[in-house]
């Protein structure tokens, strides 16, 4: 089947040409826009499913793009790490991009083609960056998907375009430094294939430069995913974005750099290196507490929902960061299961939100006043990811919590597993105030239960169904997270971790 | 003292590179702040670049056909083409983000009417 052979390279192909044919298909009438980009956004997630099973069957793929041997060439390499991500990722493109058709029609009417085109691209550079085995090819894809971010969020309401300036200025300095550090690294060893760096550094690991070079790119990468001190750009840009960007933005964005943060540190530097000889653990996990706690309380903090929930992403941020540093083998399988759970989390509050600017016009919580009674299909969906977030069983959450929990345990580090169980707290104390809202009126002056209209007023069905699609999801992947753990990530945490 | 004058282009895009910083953060115009931007990817492509030359080298072609060992060049003495080859697609890079930054500021002062931080602060 040559489908199946080409998969690799198809999965980030298909949505690039559907972005053309959307640009161009846009010109002769609108229509054609979202069908178009649900087709290209499709066949992406069909070519990413078949590259898993591929690798669960036969172990890691490499394709090299037009025939040129590894070193050479630009080669790409889906093992059970990023094939995971490969799937998520386009999931929940997919997902968005149903989500986005009454969206766009009320937020950015006479932008429609302009949208669609950025916001494949969008899908085209994350698809990228998680497949590519080369660092600079990864610095290219990490640019396209940060240049059509910024364009998508500048679409958004009045403040969007100074939150997006600011996101461009940041994420220019995070690129940059992320580029200068694959600089350091090629005058060390004149290579920029990843396999191939992997093999030539051991030899330089006592060399100032090549620890420079990981915090040169460390640093970059933790500006592009808002980790705490440098999170700045974040809230606002995305409170601001259009929702059906940010219902796309907000889950992947930062997962993906959480993906290549895990890649740098396993694929190109090793974890004898990360873990043991540059001796950062303990000041990343002490830094992702912070980042934990700072996000917690922050999102407490906020009146406005969607701005709550993006602080509640820094939060997580935190997590993935500290679990991946946690240097044991629960720890890092707990990360990379995060980087699932919480991009379908974040894209099932997302929508949610989504949904609740589509109806009322506002994100504040105080909009979510009485919505129980007028919309219980889309609460109970709402509810299903509050519960996750907090890390109720049976729900996605509990279990990565769960595996970070048993990491921190096993690494003795017990300030982030504290960090772990406040902010499943602040978490339940935010939700359930939400819920609260959101399950009494407005305002009560009678009893009238009985006698009073309740009127169900449900979103249209492109908004609904993806969002009940993700609450099941979020409850299947919590039930079969043995079965992902074991056949998937189990063969992506390197064998020398406890 | 010698160290400082033998790798003499480090320390160019060092400074480059906080001329550049130091725009994007500091300064209040927004056209400023993308200028600043602009230097500071301008800074890594200098040290890219600067770190493919080599004093009296020659071009990387093979100069008289296909097969002949000895008339192909000798790794010592040509210039690195690949981080400029890289550096290409960086400039490419950087006129993208320069194109959407100037549009974004195009944007805010259509809606502002200023590009001063703190006057667009004001009216938020």
């Amino acid at each position: 089947m040559s489908f199946v052979k080409q998969a690799p390279v198809l999965l980030v192909i298909i949505p690039l040409l559907s972005a053309l044919l959307v640009n161009i298909l846009g010109l002769v009438n609108r229509r054609y826009c979202l069908p178009v980009a649900i087709l290209g956004i499709l066949g992406s997630f069909a070519a990413s499913v078949v590259t898993l099973i591929r690798v669960i069957e036969n172990g890691a793929i490499s394709y090299r793009l037009g025939g040129w041997p590894p070193p050479f060439g630009i080669e790409y390499v889906i093992d059970h790490l990023n094939g995971l991500v490969l799937v998520t990722v386009s999931f929940v493109s997919l997902l968005a991009v149903i989500f986005s058709k009454e969206s766009v029609k009320q937020e950015v009417p006479e932008k429609i083609p302009q949208f669609y085109t950025l916001f494949i691209l969008l899908v085209t550079g994350l698809l990228g960056m998680t497949v590519t085995g080369d660092a600079f090819n990864l610095y290219v894809l990490l640019e396209i998907s940060a240049l059509t971010g910024y364009a998508l969020i500048a679409m958004g309401d009045n403040r969007a375009l100074v939150a997006s300036f600011n996101y461009v200025i940041l994420g220019t300095i995070g690129a940059s430094f992320y580029l200068l550090g694959v600089g350091h690294l090629y005058i060390m060893t004149g290579s920029l294939n990843m396999a191939d760096l992997l093999t030539i550094l051991p030899g330089l690991y006592s060399l100032n430069a090549v620890f420079i070079a990981l915090l040169l790119i460390l640093v970059g990468i933790w500006i592009k995913m808002a980790f705490f001190p440098l999170h700045g750009w974040l809230p606002n840009a995305y409170t601001y974005a259009p929702s059906a960007a940010g219902c796309l933005v907000a889950p992947l964005v930062t997962k993906v750099s959480v993906y290549i943060m895990i890649r740098i540190m396993l694929s190109v530097f090793s974890p004898l290196y990360v873990y043991s000889i540059i001796g950062l653990s303990e000041t990343i996990v002490w830094m992702s507490v912070i980042a934990i706690i700072s996000g917690s309380i922050l999102a407490l903090a906020q009146t406005d929902f969607k701005k709550m929930l993006t602080y509640l992403i820094v939060a997580e941020v935190g997590y993935m960061v500290g679990g991946a540093w946690l240097a044991s083998a629960a720890g890092l399988t707990g990360a990379i299961l995060h980087i699932v759970n919480d991009a379908l989390m974040t894209l099932c509050l997302f929508l949610f939100a989504g949904i609740v600017i589509y109806k009322k016009g506002g994100h504040q919580l105080q909009d979510l006043a009485g919505l129980y009674k007028k919309m219980p299909v889309t609460m109970a969906a709402f509810t299903v990811g509050a519960l996750s977030m907090i890390g109720v069983p049976p729900t996605a959450g509990f279990f990565s919590k769960w595996y970070l929990i048993l990491g921190a345990i096993d690494a003795g580090k017990y300030h982030f597993m504290a960090a772990l169980l406040v902010s499943s707290l602040i978490n339940a104390i935010l939700f359930f105030k939400v819920i609260e809202i959101a399950y009494f009126e407005p305002k009560v002056d009678h009893h009238g239960g009985e006698t009073e209209k309740v009127i169900i007023d449900e979103a249209p069905l492109t908004m609904l169904v993806p969002l009940i699609i993700v609450a099941l999801s979020l409850i299947v992947i919590g039930l079969y997270s043995g079965d992902i753990i074991t056949n998937i990530i189990q063969h992506s945490v390197p064998a020398g971790l406890l | 003292m010698q160290s400082i004058i033998s790798s003499y282009n480090y320390w160019i895009y060092i400074l480059l590179m906080m001329i550049g910083l130091y725009a994007m953060l500091a300064k209040n115009n927004l056209v400023k702040k993308v200028i600043g931007m602009s230097i500071f990817q301008t800074a890594i492509i200098v040290f890219y670049v600067s770190t493919g030359a080599k004093e009296h080298a020659t071009i990387p072609i093979i100069a008289h056909g296909h097969g002949a060992v000895e008339a192909a060049v000798d790794v010592a003495h040509y210039a690195n083409p690949l981080p400029h080859v890289l550096m290409l697609t960086a400039i490419v890079v950087s006129v993208g983000t320069l194109g959407v930054a100037l549009a974004i500021c195009l944007g805010i002062h259509r809606r502002y009417n200023s590009l001063e931080e703190d006057e667009i602060q004001e009216q938020l």
